[in-house]
């Protein structure tokens, strides 16, 4: 006999079992922060009372991967340190995400040398980059709910998951810069 | 103009026959030594009981590829020493080395605190340190080929860093 909702008491309410997994792995994505520079101290204050991570259920840091489900790399990997990146990683249970934080993760940054990696999704694969040098606290904020974006859209059980094309859009408008007064001698030579 | 560093004094009566040249910069004295001599010279100046430089502070080296007007060897060891209990200015040492002979006697069996310096001279630029326990590189990884501190390697590298293994999520 199918279950009727007429034949339910009051306190009971059907779902999608897929909707509710993922409410609760989105309400408590507990992170790993992987911090190696100044990027990091962004993050600790992006976990502090001032911006609160706790709001979206983030903010129990985990500094052993086997108990996080979000990676965060959070400042410049050098080439020497990448085992150890990778051995965490694979050291995280399923499922799992991965925040590049900053322009050093993501991209190596400044710092184009023998010793640094140019991005760690030549090496792992990343799911949300968070632009910066270092990113605001907001902007980091802004990153974890696009993994909580992903969560919502990934399937249960996990599928092999595919890009989507997410991007923040930034919800507010620039004020124009001030204007430059400069003297006659600089305006000349700006001029030429 | 006249050097009055306590150990420049002392090292001319001792190793008078080696010809030590001594220069002196902003209050900061500097020697240059055979590098054969150099376990000697760094012998007496530890067990000298009025010099008594106990301490190394430390080891480094300069690559003077292509530096202006310089007609010396390419590579100099740079050493300096603090005399803690004597209380005796800073003293440095210079030793000047050429990319034939890229080799200089460990300073390890004098100062144990000079095996990781020594290491990562060797890693930075090659200099073989004769003598030392385990001379092995210190901050680039195994398998690393190159010494990036010389002046003739590129910034960003021989193409070191593509060697790695890359984890996709399907085999992660």
């Amino acid at each position: 006999m199918p279950i009727e909702p007429t034949s339910l008491p009051d306190n009971v309410l059907t779902m999608n079992l897929k909707k509710v997994v993922n409410w609760c792995r989105r309400s408590s994505v507990w992170p790993m922060p992987f911090a190696t520079a100044c990027c990091g101290i962004e993050l600790m204050a992006t976990a502090s009372s001032r911006y609160d991570l706790a709001r979206f259920g983030a903010e129990v840091m985990r500094f052993s991967p086997r108990q996080a489900d979000l990676m965060i790399v959070a400042g410049r990997v050098s080439i020497k340190m990448m085992p150890v990146l990778h051995r965490i990683y694979l050291q995280m249970a399923e499922p799992k995400w991965v925040i590049s934080m900053g322009a050093c993760a993501s991209t190596g940054g400044v710092f184009d040398n023998y010793a640094t990696v140019q991005g760690i999704d030549q090496f792992l694969p990343v799911d949300v980059y968070v632009p910066g040098c270092p990113p605001r606290p907001e902007t980091l904020m802004e990153g974890i709910m696009l993994i909580q974006k992903i969560i919502d859209q990934h399937g249960m059980p996990a599928s092999k998951r595919q890009p989507m094309k997410l991007s923040v859009q930034p919800n507010y408008r620039p004020t124009p810069q001030p204007q430059v007064i400069l003297g006659p001698k600089l305006a000349a030579a700006l001029h030429e | 103009m006249t050097i009055d560093h306590p150990a420049a004094v002392k090292l001319k009566e001792r190793f008078g026959h080696l010809h030590l040249k001594v220069a002196s910069f902003r209050g900061q004295t500097q020697i240059e030594v055979p590098g054969e001599n150099l376990t000697q010279v760094v012998t007496f100046l530890r067990d000298d009981s009025t010099l008594g430089y106990d301490m190394l502070c430390d080891v480094t080296c300069v690559d003077y590829l292509n530096y202006p007007g310089w007609d010396k060897a390419r590579f100099g060891m740079v050493y300096t020493f603090n005399s803690v209990a004597a209380g005796q200015p800073r003293l440095i040492l210079r030793v000047f080395l050429g990319e034939a002979q890229l080799a200089i006697d460990s300073l390890v069996p004098l100062y144990a605190g000079a095996e990781w310096m020594e290491r990562e001279v060797f890693d930075m630029f090659g200099v073989r340190f004769r003598g030392h326990p385990d001379l092995r590189r210190i901050l680039t990884w195994d398998g690393f080929k190159s010494h990036p501190l010389r002046k003739d390697y590129p910034v960003t590298g021989l193409g070191e860093r593509e060697n790695y293994p890359v984890l996709d999520r399907d085999s992660a």
